[in-house]
């Protein structure tokens, strides 16, 4: 077993771990943060995308390990004082979901996008979420979704 | 499914890790950025008693340059790479070709270093790796290193030069300032790996190619670099007949695979075909 202090949400966790335990399994097992789904388990679908340091990772193709001393958000650190983020916001009133399945890491990786380009156009949105799967097919609505927050986000910006 | 169980080793510096790679022999595996072996490791198809991950040595990240070589450290990501104005400038290749490496979350763990000691053939960083006249660094016991030329790096299907006990440390790629490139991926869906793949780089001179590197992907066991080609581009104009012509004969003497994608003929057409389109593109046609 392997001792690790991981920042969970903005909580610090210390916690005995098998090293072969993925990092997906850890949030959801042992720190309860259910809202990261495994989808495939072969790191195609996404669907378990959390921030690693502020940055998008496939959680199931991390080891927990490997977090150790390293910080964690997922789904549900997003939203703030009980208000949804905006990206949240915007997914729920476009309607960017059919089955939810997808939605905890689209929502994190639309996250992603805008952070490093709070303009983007529909290409690049399409880009940026090339690694997470719809079952459903729902695309359209979710490319509409992350319009919609990145409008919000910089208009957000420019009243802050 | 999860790995079977292993022990975790997280060394601080090179040389700790090859100590542990010494200690522990044939029993190892070196986790870089996890975004193959992880997988693998899911999956069982390979169950190491020890996994030594170089996530936590600070000496492996890093782009630097010294003179007329970028140097690039093997656990740099793909997404620092990218985000690298050095490379965008002197390597343009090099960027070209992880743009299209699988999608942005793996880009932000994967690493160029595990990704050419992994030599997968449809990877997509040995080719332009090639074409560029990389150099690979390689660390072994006792402080030891040794530089292996690109031709001599990769040996056969996921096998590489680095030897038991060694690890590759940095990739020393000449700068190509000033060069065009592109790099031409062909796949059925984005975020797949290469059927084949094209890396072109061109220096132009008032309209014609002065010279140029050309790295096959997923054309054989191993990378391959297209030097008759290479050749048979100098002084042509940068016009789809001249250009045709000149790489009509890429994937002569390759052998390239036969898969659910496609048969091997079929990949030495499109071999051609994405040639043609890469050398054009990168020679700004």
């Amino acid at each position: 077993m392997s001792r690790i202090t991981v920042i969970v949400d903005g909580v610090s966790y210390t916690d005995e771990v098998e090293p072969r335990t993925l990092l997906v399994h850890y949030l959801r097992e042992t720190v309860g943060k259910t809202g990261t789904v495994v989808g495939c388990d072969t790191s195609n679908c996404g669907a378990c995308t959390v921030h690693l340091d502020g940055t998008s990772v496939k959680s199931c193709n991390v080891l927990a390990v490997q977090a150790d001393g390293h910080e964690v958000t997922t789904i549900e650190g997003l939203s703030e004082n009980g208000e949804l983020h905006p990206v949240q916001k915007a997914f729920h009133e476009c309607h960017a979901l059919q089955c939810g399945y997808c939605t905890p890491g689209m929502i994190m990786q639309a996250c992603d996008v805008l952070k490093n380009n709070p303009n983007p156009s529909e290409q690049e949105i399409r880009e940026g979420l090339e690694g997470n799967l719809c079952r459903c097919t729902g695309y359209h609505n979710i490319v509409k979704a992350v319009q919609q927050a990145a409008g919000e986000l910089s208009s957000q910006a420019v009243s802050s | 499914m999860i790995p079977a169980q292993f022990d975790y080793i997280a060394p601080g510096s090179v040389e700790e890790a090859i100590s542990a790679l010494a200690e522990h022999g044939d029993d190892a595996k070196v986790l870089a950025g996890g975004q193959s072996l992880l997988p693998i490791l899911r999956m069982r198809l390979n169950a190491p008693g020890f996994v030594i991950d170089l996530g936590r040595i600070g000496e492996l990240q890093g782009i630097t340059e010294e003179g007329d070589t970028l140097v690039i450290g093997a656990m740099t990501t793909y997404a620092a790479v990218l985000a690298s104005e050095a490379v965008g400038t002197h390597a343009a290749l090099l960027s070209k070709a992880i743009q299209t490496v699988a999608d942005p979350q793996i880009r932000h763990r994967g690493t160029i270093g595990g990704a050419l000691v992994h030599a997968d053939p449809a990877g997509d960083v040995g080719a332009p790796a090639l074409a560029l006249g990389a150099e690979f660094v390689i660390a072994g016991p006792g402080g030891s290193t040794r530089t292996v030329a690109g031709d001599d790096f990769f040996e056969d299907l996921f096998t590489t030069a680095v030897g038991e006990g060694e690890l590759l440390t940095q990739i020393r790629v000449p700068k190509h300032t000033g060069w065009g490139a592109h790099y031409e991926k062909f796949v059925r869906v984005s975020h797949q790996w290469s059927i084949v793949g094209i890396a072109a780089t061109v220096r132009s001179e008032g309209g014609s190619i002065a010279e140029a590197r050309v790295g096959l992907t997923n054309m054989g066991s191993t990378p391959l670099r297209a030097r008759a080609v290479e050749d048979a581009l100098v002084g042509q104009p940068a016009t789809d007949e001249a250009v045709r012509a000149a790489v009509a004969s890429v994937a002569e003497g390759t052998n390239p695979p036969s898969d659910l994608n496609g048969d091997s003929d079929y990949r030495k057409h499109l071999a051609t075909v994405l040639t043609r389109r890469a050398v054009l593109a990168a020679a700004g046609a």
